[in-house]
């Protein structure tokens, strides 16, 4: 039984580092939030299951209050960002996809490097995952360097926020409660600040590429 | 424990009642009322500690020790002071039409709010909550660069928020690995990441996660002091945003970062029993400050070459931390402590200097003294205690930083030295042109609030002169908390 939850939440790893690449190679926007909202159900099983099978009553809160924030919450107003500002494409890309997906590959394998020695010292049911976390962060910070528009920019953001969150869930079995509520506050108090501040960011320079915020330069 | 909540209370409840009255002419003096309660409360705490000795609250989860009573107390003050300099400014702001009612209610209400997750970080016990008061700080302080809303103010806010974000988000992978290390020792509900109880048993920490920890920590934390080279945030959140906040960024925030820096390194010597962290913190504080006395000479605008010289400065507290020893960690400590005080002086200076001229560039800045002398000598003192002149108390904290260096780090020396001669010649070089000569500059409207200038500059002055006896007590007894 242990043995088959344990390959469960494995594959459910697997399938956070896939969804991550292909937010890697998504140029849409409107795509980039549905594999946000895919990303952060993914997370709320995986939370789930864990907590099932450990007995860990708080981990269905996490998971209660992930569902909440990174699949219903976030995601509606990101939708509602995009609708209003009105943009729906992403096409410019600082790197091409290709360049990008085999700098991705390498990062996976530092990742997987760097957590090898430190996952075999975790007592939990997840711990073979920690890489997959560490790689799903590494993953979205590059999403963040290669995208040249702000919402692009933000999910990559949140992503990252997601890898954390499944690095705790599997090194750790959660963070304390308290912690979990701070952090999950911050998130959304974060997200609604971008939201108004890409409002201000259109208005002054019409236009959501970052490349217009480039003047504050050393000259 | 009941001065405690006051002290979190205070900040909190203001933050509270200023975002509903904010924009009222009473809610300028509102500001400085809280600020004075916190600082009140603070003090008190201050006595009671040295009084009694460590206080834990709250079951644990707030813990106040030797090492951060007197950052409460710094903490508080500055906010206090930066409170009554922000009155007038504030008044000149709406004069120039550069805050609207509804900004300003914004800015006194984030003011309170950011003063609150600056004394939840330095008094938490639980290093998960520390992590979420600091990002709790950077979204505050965001809202506080980004108030006039223009382009540029945008852009730095824009550039903080990702920067800062994605380190501290580093810090938070630290702090995972760190309760993944202890959850093995500590059994108790939640207890797992209470410093208290990680230091208790930092013996036993598996050294493997906690040297990756501490890397995550430094690099997560290390971005919010600034440390080159993930200081690209810094400057611009300083030039842009109302002078008030680069004082509060430059005297609050980057300390307290560097606090949190502190309480990790402390668990990371406990665990690993080799030179990692000091090693990381002083080829980085070296660096910091080798890059931005080169930076110093290159800038015009002049908030943005004090916001290098913090850079520098607090590359010079982490090399100190680094190299340890009780020394080292003293003079770290009192330079932390008058680095805040009189960089903040300097920032009330520039603030009023730049609304007099209605400009930021240096250039166009002349003659200060001309028009009014407090502000003009206040910024030529200040600078000139900032650079290291005696008998101010950073040429005392920098003279013990460099003869520990020679003594223990020889080669780091000529580094140093190099730099903060570079710094002295740039900033000297702009500052003396903008006092002195013709001038440029116009009267203000108000009349600027010059007693915190000068009651930050005798503070330094005396802490170079003469550390009172408790002062120097609380150094000691903290320096030996941090490994002396």
């Amino acid at each position: 039984m242990t043995a088959f939850i344990s390959q469960f939440i494995n594959l459910l790893a697997a399938i956070l580092l896939m969804l991550a690449f292909s937010m890697l190679a998504q140029r849409r926007i409107l795509s980039l939030i549905y594999l946000y909202t895919m990303q952060g159900a993914t997370l709320v099983a995986a939370t789930a299951i864990v907590g099932f099978v450990t007995n860990q009553p708080h981990l269905y809160f996490s998971a209660a209050i992930t569902l909440v924030l990174k699949v219903i919450l976030i995601p509606s107003l990101l939708h509602r960002v995009i609708d209003r500002l009105n943009v729906r494409w992403d096409v410019e890309m600082l790197i091409n996809i290709p360049m990008t997906m085999l700098i991705g590959i390498v990062m996976v394998m530092f990742s997987f490097y760097l957590a090898q020695p430190i996952s075999q010292m975790s007592s939990t049911i997840a711990r073979g995952t920690l890489g997959i976390a560490l790689a799903c962060i590494l993953l979205s910070f590059m999403m963040m360097i290669t995208r040249s528009k702000a919402v692009p920019q933000v999910i990559g953001f949140l992503s990252m926020e997601n890898g954390l969150f499944f690095a705790a869930t599997a090194a750790t079995y959660g963070m304390p409660m308290v912690v979990e509520l701070g952090i999950a506050l911050d998130v959304l108090v974060g997200i609604l600040i971008l939201g108004v501040f890409m409002f201000h960011i259109r208005e002054q320079f019409d236009s959501l590429d970052i490349r217009h915020l480039e003047k504050l330069k050393e000259d | 424990m009941n001065l405690l909540l006051l002290v979190l209370g205070f900040p909190l409840l203001g933050s509270i009642i200023l975002g509903f009255i904010g924009h009222r002419d009473v809610a300028r003096e509102a500001n400085v009322v809280f600020s004075l309660g916190t600082f009140i409360a603070s003090c008190a705490l201050t006595v009671q500690v040295i009084a009694e000795g460590p206080l834990f609250a709250l079951n644990h989860e707030f813990f106040i020790d030797s090492l951060n009573v007197f950052m409460v107390s710094l903490t508080a003050f500055v906010a206090l002071t930066t409170a009554v300099f922000s009155r007038p400014y504030m008044k000149v702001e709406q004069a120039h039409g550069k805050m609207t009612p509804s900004r300003l209610r914004l800015y006194h209400s984030m003011y309170q709010l950011f003063s609150f997750t600056m004394l939840m970080a330095l008094m938490t016990n639980n290093m998960g909550i520390l992590w979420v008061s600091m990002e709790a700080a950077t979204l505050t302080t965001v809202l506080l660069v980004s108030v006039y809303r223009t382009a540029a103010s945008l852009e730095a806010a824009w550039k903080y928020f990702i920067l800062c974000g994605v380190g501290i988000a580093q810090a938070l992978f630290g702090t995972v690995l760190l309760y993944m290390a202890a959850e093995k020792l500590i059994v108790a509900e939640s207890g797992a990441l209470l410093w208290t109880s990680l230091n208790a048993v930092k013996g036993s920490l598996d050294p493997d996660i906690i040297t990756l920890a501490f890397a995550f920590l430094f690099i997560g934390y290390g971005t919010k002091v600034g440390l080159v080279p993930l200081h690209n945030w810094l400057p611009d959140a300083h030039a842009e945003g109302p002078t008030p906040v680069s004082a509060v960024l430059s005297g609050l925030l980057l300390n307290v970062a560097l606090y949190a820096i502190l309480r990790c390194k402390v668990l990371t010597d406990g665990a690993l029993h080799s030179a990692l962290a000091s090693q990381l913190m002083m080829g980085f504080g070296l660096l910091s400050v080798v890059v931005a006395a080169f930076f110093l000479s290159r800038q015009k605008d002049v908030k943005r070459m004090f916001a290098y010289s913090s850079i520098e400065h607090m590359g010079l507290i982490t090399f100190a931390f680094g190299m340890g020893g009780p020394i080292a960690n003293f003079a770290g400590l009192l330079h932390m402590t008058v680095h805040s005080l009189i960089k903040s002086a300097i920032f009330f200076t520039v603030g009023h200097a730049t609304q007099k001229a209605g400009t930021q560039v240096m250039e166009d800045i002349h003659g200060l003294i001309k028009v009014s002398p407090a502000v003009g000598w206040g910024m030529m003192l200040g600078s000139l205690a900032i650079l290291g002149l005696p008998p101010f108390g950073v040429f005392a904290s920098e003279f013990l930083i460099l003869t520990t260096a020679m003594r223990e780090q020889p080669w780091a020396t000529p580094f140093l030295l190099l730099a903060l001669g570079v710094a002295f010649a740039s900033v000297f070089a702009r500052v003396q042109p903008m006092v002195f000569g013709e001038t440029t500059v116009k009267a203000l409207p108000h009349p600027p609030a010059l007693i915190p200038v000068f009651i930050h500059l005798g503070l330094g002055l005396m802490l170079g002169l003469y550390i009172p006896p408790y002062l120097s007590a609380w150094y000691h007894q903290a320096a030996l908390m941090l490994g002396g």
